[in-house]
Parts: C-alpha cells; sequence; structure tokens
C-alpha cells in the first residue's frame, strides 16, 4: 500500500525563547515492512544536522534554531510503500541486542495490578510459546484498559494507567512492555503513524505500540490498543524504552516560556500507484 | 583472628630499602618544625584551593582532604610490574567496550553472562554499534590497587569514566618538593608533572576523523558548585584548555560549538566530568541542565569526541570486575599481570549461602555503589550493624557482592605522636589514546584513623605523596 | 575566551564597584542624619537613598520603620538586599572563585581577603561598628582590589572586560548618585541654594571623594551647575559620566581591534561618547538635570545589553 503523511507540529510560545534544540526521530527506516519513496523535514528558521542512524536503527536529525523565536514549526511529509509482514520486523538494519531491552524505566515500571493480571493469563497458558504468550498479554491488555481519548497524558506510567483502568496507545504499550518484561520477553515502544484502525473507522494518525522480542523470530510488533499486530497500515518512525525515550521529537527551549502544541497529522492511502 | 598487615617500611621491623633515606629524615624531625610544615602544607592546599565538598554532608565547602607528609615510596622495579599490569588492564576494558557494543564476541563465547551486560543499567543503548575514533572507549583508567605483601598486590576496582583525584597526585608532589627539597636531592623520585601535557595529547588524539587541525579540547564540568570542581579547573587550566560547563556549548547543523566573546567556536573533543545520565537532555535524563542539547546526535555522526566514551561505564560495574581476568586472557590472550580480589556474587545462591554465614568477616558492598558509602567491613562493625546489613543483603542479593577482608599494607603516617603504621592504597591514572600511558606515580589514600581499612576522602582519609624511585 | 569568563569577570568588577556605591551611598545617609532634624528629617533622607536603590519597599517590608541601625544594617550586612556591600563582595567573589584561573594571585587574595574580613566584621559586636569604619574599610577594600588588577593583571581581552565593568557601573552609580541628590533629596524646591542645600551638596561631594577636588576644579564655590558639571563632564574627574564614557570606549576599541571586529557596541559607546563630550552643562539643564540623567542611565544600560549580546552570549558571529 501507499500511505502519504502531512505531519506538522507547532510549538507557539507565550514569551519569545532564546533557543531550541530538537532531535527529530521522523524518517521511517527502511525495513520488508516498508519501503520510502519521498520524503522531507522542513522546520524554517532552524538549522537541520545530517540524518544519522542509532543504534537501535532509528533515523535521527537534529533541529537548532539559535535566535528568538516565539514559535517552531516541523512539517513532516512524505510517501512510503508498506507491506504487510503479519508484524513482524525484518530487514531492519540494527545494532542493539535484543536483551537490553529487557529493561525497565519508571514509565514501565510493573505495579501490583500488573503482575496479576501477567500471572492470571500465564498461569492459563503453561504450555505456550513465547509468541503465544505475547498474543496472550496483549489481548489481556486490551481487555484490562478500554481505549478511552484524554484519559491520560504525556507523563503517565504504565501503573498510573494500570490504576486508572484505562488509556490511550501510549498506555497501552507501556503496559504490555512490563507485562513482557515479567514474562522475561525483551520489550520495546515504538512510535508510528497509522492510517486507520482495522475496521476502516478514522483514527488518530499518530500511533504508538510495543514490539516484544520472540526468539526464531525477532522483534514482532503488537498493538494492544487496536488488538492487533501493525500491518501495511502502519508507518513505524523509531523505538525506544518508553514512551519518552521513543518520541518523534525530543526538544529543549533556551529560557522557556509556556508553550502551546498544535498537531496536525494526515495519512491517506494512495489507491493506485501511478504508471511509470 | 587479625592477619599480620605488612609494613611497606619496616618489612619484619628491617628497613625496606626504597625508604631508606626517610628513616633518618622522620627521626631527626623536631616536633615543632613538624608542626610548623604541617601548617605550611594546609597553607599551601588553601592557597591553592584545593578543597573538597563531601556530598550529601552540607558541610564547610572549603574543607581540605587531610594531606599526610609522609611519602609512600616503590621502588622501580616494583613499579615496573605494576605499569605493566595496570596498562595491560586498561587495554582488556578497552577491549571489552569495543566488543559489547559492537558483536559482544566474549558473550557469544560465552565468557560473560549476556545479561551482566545488556541488562546493566550503564549499558548504553543509544551507542550500539557506535565506533568511538581509535576504539577507545575509557581514555582515563583509574586503577585501584591494594597491597598484601612485598609481591601481593590486588586490583580492589577499576574506574573506566572519570576517576577523580589526579590532581592531589600532582599537587601533594607540588607541596613536598616546596617543602622538602632536599629528600629530593637525596632520593631519584620519578616525575609527575607531565601528566597534565600527556592528558592533553591523548585526548587530541582521539579527535574526530572529520577535524583537519589541530583539535580543539574542552573540560565540561557540572559547575563550580560540584566538589571536584577544583580538580576539573586545575586541569584545565594546566591543559591550556577552556574549562566549559554545558550552556556554554551548543549543537548546530553536525559540530558542537562554544560561546565566545569572538562568537561560536567549533569543539572537537570533550573531556567530560559529568555522567552519561546528564550529557545530552534529548538522549538521556530530560530534566538535565547540565549537558549539551544534541550532544550525543553530533557524538554519534562522528563531528566531536565524548571522553570518556558514553557507555564506558559498563566495564567498571562491580558485577563486571570479577571478569576482567577473563577479559585480560579472551581478548589479549595473556595471564593477568594483576589479580582481582576473590569475589563472591550474591547474586549467586551458592555465593550468597556463603557470604551469610561469613558475614562478619567479609567486605559486603553494594554493587553501584562509590565513594566508601553503603559497604559492610564486617571485622570492624558491631554486631547490630551487621545484622542491620544483613536485612538488607537478604532483602535484594543481586545488588551485593563481597570480598575477603584484605590484610591491607600500611605505611608510616605521622601521628600525634610521631609516626605509626596506617592502611593504604593506590590509585594510578592511566591514559589510553593513539597511545598508553602512564606516569611513575598515584595517588595515595591513607586511612588515617588507628586500624581502619576504610581510605575514602568522604569517610576520614586522607592523601600521600607517591614515589617511584628512579633506577640507579 | 569563553563567553562566560569574559561575563564572570565583566560581573565580578561591577560587584565591587557596587559594593563601593552602596557603601559610599551609607556614607551619604549617615552625614546628612547628622544635620539638625529640619523639613521632613532624615527618615526622608534615608528613605530617598534607598529609593535610590530601589530597595525602598524590600527594606520597609523586612524592617517596617526607617531606623537608622537598621538601615545601616540593611544597607551593608544585609544578604537579602542584593545591592548590600556583603551581598556585592560575596557576589563578586563567586564570580571571582569561577574564573579563578583567569586571575592573578594578588587579584584573587585581594578579593578572597576582603571576603574573609567581612565575614570577620560581620562576627563582631554591631553596637562597636560605625558606620565610618564600615564605610573606610569598604573603600580601601575597593582600591585594593583595583589596584591588585591594574598592576598585575594581563592586558588581555579580559582585563578589558573586567574594566568595562567597572566603567559601565561607575557611570551608572554616579547618574544615580548625583539624580538622587536632585530630585529626590530636595525636599522642596524651596530649598535649592539654602544652606541646607549646600551642605548635601557638600555631602554628596564627600561620598564621591570628591569634596577636595571640586575645590581644586572650582575654586571652592558651591554651585549646581558646576557640581554636575564636575560629575558630569568634566574629563579630569574619574567617576564623572564623560570619563567612564571615555574609558568605556577605550577598552571597547581594544576588543574591536584584538578580535577585528566592530560590533554595535562600539557603536553605541561612541555615540554616547559624542554626545557627553559636546555638551555644555547649559544644555543638561535644559533637557532638565533629572530627564537627562534619566536618559543617560537609560543609554548606559542599553550600552551594557549590547556589550551583553556581542560578546558575553557568544552567538554574535
Amino acid at each position: 500500500m501507499i500511505l502519504t503523511v502531512l505531519h506538522k507540529t507547532r510549538y507557539v510560545f507565550a514569551a519569545p525563547v532564546g533557543g531550541i534544540v530538537q532531535s527529530l526521530r521522523m524518517t521511517p527506516a527502511k525495513s520488508d515492512s516498508q519501503r520510502v519513496l519521498d520524503w522531507s523535514i522542513e522546520v524554517p528558521g532552524a538549522v537541520l544536522g545530517t540524518p544519522l542512524r542509532d543504534g537501535a536503527g532509528d533515523i535521527l536529525q537534529t533541529a537548532s534554531v539559535r535566535a528568538r523565536s516565539e514559535q517552531i514549526e516541523v512539517t513532516v511529509r512524505g510517501t512510503v510503500e508498506t507491506t504487510d509482514t503479519a508484524g513482524i520486523l525484518r530487514g531492519h538494519r540494527e545494532r542493539v541486542p535484543p536483551r537490553a531491552y529487557l529493561r525497565g524505566t519508571i514509565r514501565t515500571e510493573p505495579n501490583r495490578a500488573i503482575i496479576d493480571l501477567v500471572d492470571a493469563t500465564l498461569s492459563a497458558l503453561p504450555d505456550a510459546t513465547a509468541l503465544e504468550r505475547a498474543h496472550a498479554l496483549s489481548a489481556a491488555v486490551s481487555e484490562a484498559l478500554p481505549y478511552t481519548p484524554g484519559s491520560t497524558d504525556a507523563h503517565t506510567t504504565a501503573a498510573d494507567a494500570m490504576t486508572a483502568g484505562k488509556g490511550v496507545c501510549q498506555d497501552h504499550a507501556q503496559v504490555l512492555i512490563a507485562c513482557a518484561h515479567l514474562a522475561g520477553l525483551p520489550a520495546r515502544y515504538v512510535s508510528g503513524y497509522l492510517n486507520a484502525t482495522e475496521d476502516g473507522s478514522p483514527h488518530e494518525a499518530s500511533h504508538a505500540w510495543a514490539e516484544i522480542f520472540i526468539d526464531g523470530l525477532g522483534w514482532v510488533g503488537f498493538d494492544a490498543a487496536n488488538k492487533c499486530c501493525p500491518n501495511d497500515q502502519y508507518i513505524r518512525l523509531g523505538s525506544g524504552f518508553d514512551a519518552q525515550d521513543a518520541a518523534p521529537i525530543r526538544g529543549l527551549v533556551l529560557g522557556g516560556s509556556e508553550e502551546d502544541l498544535d498537531v496536525t497529522v494526515k495519512i491517506a492511502a494512495q489507491e493506485q500507484r501511478q504508471q511509470q | 583472628m587479625v592477619a599480620q598487615y605488612f609494613n611497606e617500611m619496616y618489612d619484619s621491623d628491617k628497613l625496606r630499602p626504597p625508604y631508606r633515606t626517610l628513616e633518618g629524615w622522620y627521626q631527626k624531625m623536631p616536633a615543632e618544625f613538624r608542626a610548623i610544615k604541617q601548617a605550611e602544607a594546609e597553607d599551601l592546599f588553601r592557597r591553592y584551593g584545593i578543597t573538597f565538598a563531601v556530598y550529601g554532608e552540607g558541610g564547610d565547602p572549603d574543607r581540605l582532604i587531610p594531606f599526610d607528609m609522609f611519602p609512600r615510596v616503590f621502588t622501580a622495579e616494583e613499579w615496573r610490574r605494576l605499569e605493566r599490569g595496570i596498562k595491560q588492564r586498561a587495554r582488556a576494558l578497552n577491549a571489552f567496550l569495543s566488543d559489547v557494543y559492537d558483536r559482544g564476541e566474549i558473550i557469544r563465547a560465552g565468557r560473560i553472562p549476556a545479561d551482566l551486560v545488556y541488562r546493566n543499567e550503564a549499558y548504553e543503548i543509544a551507542v550500539a554499534g557506535f565506533r568511538p575514533p581509535l576504539g577507545v572507549f575509557s581514555h582515563i583508567v583509574g586503577i585501584d590497587l591494594v597491597r598484601t605483601g612485598p609481591d601481593q598486590f590486588y586490583v580492589l576496582e577499576d574506574n573506566c569514566r572519570t576517576p577523580s583525584g589526579v590532581s592531589y597526585m600532582l599537587e601533594n608532589r607540588e607541596v613536598m618538593m616546596r617543602m622538602f627539597p632536599h629528600l629530593f636531592q637525596e632520593n631519584r623520585v620519578a616525575p609527575v608533572d607531565g601528566y597534565a601535557r600527556l592528558l592533553k595529547r591523548t585526548l587530541a588524539s582521539v579527535a574526530p576523523e572529520k577535524c583537519e587541525r589541530d583539535p580543539k579540547v574542552v573540560l565540561l564540568t557540572p559547575g563550580h558548585y560540584n566538589s571536584a570542581y577544583y580538580e576539573h579547573s586545575f586541569l584545565a587550566d594546566l591543559m591550556g584548555i577552556e574549562l566549559v560547563e554545558g550552556q556554554d556549548l551548543f549543537v548546530e547543523g553536525d559540530f558542537c560549538w562554544m560561546r565566545t566573546t569572538e562568537g561560536p567556536q567549533k569543539v572537537d573533543v570533550i573531556y567530560r566530568r559529568i555522567d552519561d545520565a546528564f550529557l545530552d537532555p534529548l538522549c538521556f535524563r530530560p530534566d538535565s541542565t547540565l549537558g549539551v542539547p544534541g550532544l550525543m546526535n553530533v557524538y554519534r555522526s562522528g563531528g566531536v569526541t565524548i571522553c570518556s566514551a558514553p557507555g564506558a561505564g559498563v566495564a567498571d560495574d562491580k558485577a563486571i570486575y570479577t571478569f576482567v581476568p577473563e577479559m585480560i586472557r579472551f581478548y589479549l590472550g595473556e595471564a593477568p599481570i594483576l589479580e582481582n580480589v576473590p569475589t563472591w556474587q550474591c547474586a549467586k545462591a551458592d555465593d550468597l549461602k556463603y557470604v551469610q554465614e561469613h558475614i562478619a568477616e567479609l567486605v559486603v558492598k553494594e554493587v553501584h555503589g562509590s565513594g566508601g558509602y553503603g559497604m559492610l567491613v564486617g571485622p570492624k562493625a558491631d554486631k547490630a550493624t551487621i545484622e542491620a546489613f544483613a536485612a538488607k543483603l537478604a532483602a535484594n542479593p543481586s545488588n551485593y557482592i563481597a570480598q575477603p577482608t584484605l590484610a591491607l599494607s600500611t605505611c608510616p603516617t605521622f601521628v600525634e605522636e610521631g609516626i605509626a603504621p596506617r592502611h593504604v592504597d593506590l590509585r594510578p591514572y592511566c591514559l589510553v589514546g593513539r597511545d598508553i600511558e602512564l606516569v611513575q606515580g598515584g595517588l595515595t589514600r591513607v586511612a588515617l584513623t588507628e586500624g581502619s581499612l576504610v581510605v575514602n576522602s568522604s569517610q576520614g582519609g586522607g592523601v600521600k605523596d607517591t614515589w617511584v624511585i628512579a633506577e640507579e | 575566551m569563553l563567553s562566560r569568563t569574559a561575563a564572570n569577570l565583566f560581573w565580578m568588577t561591577r560587584y565591587l564597584e557596587r559594593s563601593e556605591t552602596t557603601a559610599r551611598l551609607l556614607d551619604l545617609g549617615f552625614r546628612n542624619a547628622l544635620l539638625p532634624n529640619s523639613g521632613g528629617g532624615y527618615r526622608n533622607e534615608w528613605s530617598a537613598i534607598l529609593q535610590s536603590k530601589g530597595a525602598l519597599d524590600q527594606f520597609t517590608e523586612k524592617y517596617g520603620e526607617l531606623k537608622q541601625r537598621n538601615i545601616e544594617s540593611f544597607l551593608f550586612f544585609d544578604m537579602d538586599n542584593p545591592s548590600s556591600v556583603a551581598s556585592c563582595i560575596s557576589a563578586a567573589r563567586e564570580n571571582a572563585r569561577i574564573v579563578r584561573t583567569a586571575l592573578t594571585t594578588q587579584v584573587w587574595d585581594a578579593i578572597n581577603l576582603s571576603f574573609q574580613e567581612l565575614k570577620a566584621l560581620g562576627r563582631r559586636e554591631r553596637s562597636s561598628l560605625e558606620v565610618p569604619e564600615l564605610t573606610d574599610w569598604s573603600l580601601r577594600t575597593a582600591a585594593l582590589i583595583r589596584g591588585a588588577i591594574e598592576s598585575t593583571q594581563l592586558r588581555n581581552d579580559g582585563y578589558r572586560f573586567m574594566n568595562l565593568g567597572y566603567a559601565l557601573e561607575r557611570a551608572d552609580n554616579t547618574a544615580r548618585l548625583l539624580d538622587v541628590k536632585y530630585y529626590v533629596l530636595l525636599p522642596s524646591v524651596a530649598y535649592i541654594g539654602s544652606g541646607l542645600d549646600n551642605y548635601q551638596w557638600t555631602t554628596l561631594l564627600r561620598a564621591l571623594s570628591a569634596h577636595r577636588a571640586y575645590n581644586w576644579a572650582y575654586g571652592g564655590e558651591l554651585s549646581a551647575a558646576q557640581i554636575a558639571h564636575f560629575l558630569i563632564l568634566n574629563p579630569k574627574f574619574p567617576r564623572s559620566l564623560l570619563s567612564c564614557c571615555i574609558e568605556l570606549n577605550a577598552h571597547l576599541d581594544h576588543l574591536a581591534r584584538v578580535y577585528n571586529r566592530s560590533t554595535p557596541a562600539q557603536e553605541a559607546a561612541r555615540n554616547m561618547l559624542g554626545e557627553l563630550a559636546e555638551a555644555r552643562i547649559e544644555d543638561v539643564f535644559d533637557e532638565g538635570l533629572h530627564e537627562f540623567l534619566s536618559r543617560m542611565i537609560g543609554e548606559n544600560a542599553g550600552l551594557g545589553k549590547c556589550i551583553e549580546d556581542q560578546y558575553l552570549i557568544g552567538e554574535a558571529r
């Protein structure tokens, strides 16, 4: 499938700030699931660094604004050809050993409720394979956390979300990571885009899910929020230990003031491929 | 049963040769002269501004580390062996770091457990697959050594990140030379003052490939409130490089720049004295105000070198320490010259059992602790302390390792009544760049309290000048 | 050099000069308070002095009534008052400590010693300390440090930034002191030319260590115009606005030469000098002394900002 992306992120500051530096993880890396046909990042007023590829295979780029600014706008435009690989990440060049993702962070630290959820789920499946266990955990997380937009914020931890009993894709991913760690499976947070949910209903297009490492298969994506594995409706941007670590934009404002964030994301499928 | 301690000056009451001239020196020194000299030394240290703030005590920030005027002396022959052992260890540690951020051969070969490395907090996935210039991760390796006999040296721990204390090595010598010049005429003491030049050369040798000029090297400090600020400013001054804080640097495009009165200047090598977690809020802790936003991107695209390399800490973890002899055999194909202290990993059930049964004889340490905190010296502790510690150990065994209580050597030290033996350790500083260098000397720390085995300055330890006598 | 180092040097000397000014103000207030209580009394004068430091509200909030002992403590020892002598010396020493390696031993010793002596003064019984002792100590300390800088520091860019700090702060302080006297200190215009007025003028000159110098320069007769001329336009008096401005220009020109780059800071300083060098005292009074001084304080602050943007932030290319 051919997906086009137009993603604008605009920060407006209450008072002019002394400068801005951002690390952008906003370029899809090539894998068997996705191939970039064209892609551009524009940040008016900023000096952009040369894109670099980190150990996890993500493409990073620095944007620096030295002048006093009242706002900054990041515009990402591009076209990606996607292929359904049943959620399996293949052909993605990376150097981080999977076992490094057995480590938790404050956002993926399990609490009692998460431990109980894992116990209940896995004790019912004594002879299950790692893949079956991962599927079962993903299903259990979607069950435990009804998708409730606006119920949590960017700082919500897995434990917080579990206590609240609801969440958005970020919370599903972080809780699932906590579960996978308890089950001894390496797991990580992935950010990206989603064209639409499987039933075709429109969806907030910036998206996040979890990847769990299965011996023999490699990294497999699990979208607990949508009860499925990523397919050709998904574009993968990057990964990390948790939502903060994998954020598409990590930025720092010098002499920071109150900021207003405005994000619009448009994803569309091109029905036909253009003939050459 | 207390072991017999090796006295470095008087071995079974016989004067050992390196201390030959010092016997007459202290014996002929009148008490009042000694007091004058001690006051003079303190005055010199205070004048140089060498003070040390102890973490978490909130006490006098202008506190001096006690300086003991009695030097600690090695023969050239003793030093030769130490030097070979230290350099060997520094090479192996760097080989290990290069390997675990690359293919991890030592793990594939089953010589070190994968989880010990990859699940370690100090293993930085952000630099996996990145090879720093010349493949060097740890540019200044501080190796803590103790001695238990004429030829028995043990490595207590490795410091691969930013070992501190080298300013004391240099200043102790300065002060001794000013106060007792004749001692240096009588003894051929190898100089240590080349350290700063060697350090500068080492740092310049790892400039990025992209750098096509005389590299601009800076020292990055957390700032003047840091307890080691004096050392940072002292080293920067000796090397003739700028002492910068995070706010003095910024990232633009593919480079890191320094704010100067003549406008931005490109920086090639950063000798950082701040922890990984604070280096770059866009990669590590987002609340860090000590670092430089965007720095890790510049580093990973080869625009700047960071010394030590982010992620180097995985090699000096106390749990990894046990495997350093294995690293030496694996990477260098050599037998270790310096021995490790036998160590029990409390994470292992058998080891834990042994430690719990023998806790009163052992030294038990936190895996990630430092500075002599969070540790139990069994033979020196009372029953209640041991019981309280045993409870902590039982609650979280994998957080602890244990070692036998070593019979640390002693060195004569000035006390109220004259001289008395006090326990000492040694930290030499090995420099790794294009070459591996070691000045002939190091920092000797001394436990000033009678019978104490804890030499940390944060726990009432002092320092001594350390001599290596050149060959005739 | 590192912009932050330059900033530390610049602020170090600004604080040193500021501590001296606070001490001079304290002296001014003390002498004025020796006057017989007439027409508003010393309370007004003290309040004028606090106003000139923009610290009246802070003082009344902390101490309430204007008692002389409290004012003395507030101006000299109070660490909550950012322009007290103690605060300024501490801030100067802190700036110096950060850039310890950019200072000669003599300069560091002088600054460090002043800090230690200040602490010792703070430990003494307050009733044993009279204002003249405190102000004498301050002026002597200031001279000692300045002397150490002049006689030992390398004439490099760091030296220029130290002197820019001195000159900028000094210009600001002279303008403010004069403004206090003329605009705030006089309880009413009826006093102009009266005996009280003359006494206060004399005190102002004394507080600026300019009493005898004025007599030499103008023959002893006190007149508002001549005093204003002395403090604003006389290039022989080292605290006059014109002298400060000449200093600022000299050091900025030096920087422009060694850095091979002229910036808006040089231009701003030249414009200020152009005006002060040409001005006649009549022009000043035509504009209104207070108005003129306010404008000069503004221009001086603008020049400070310009120096900061051009040199102390390190981004100007």
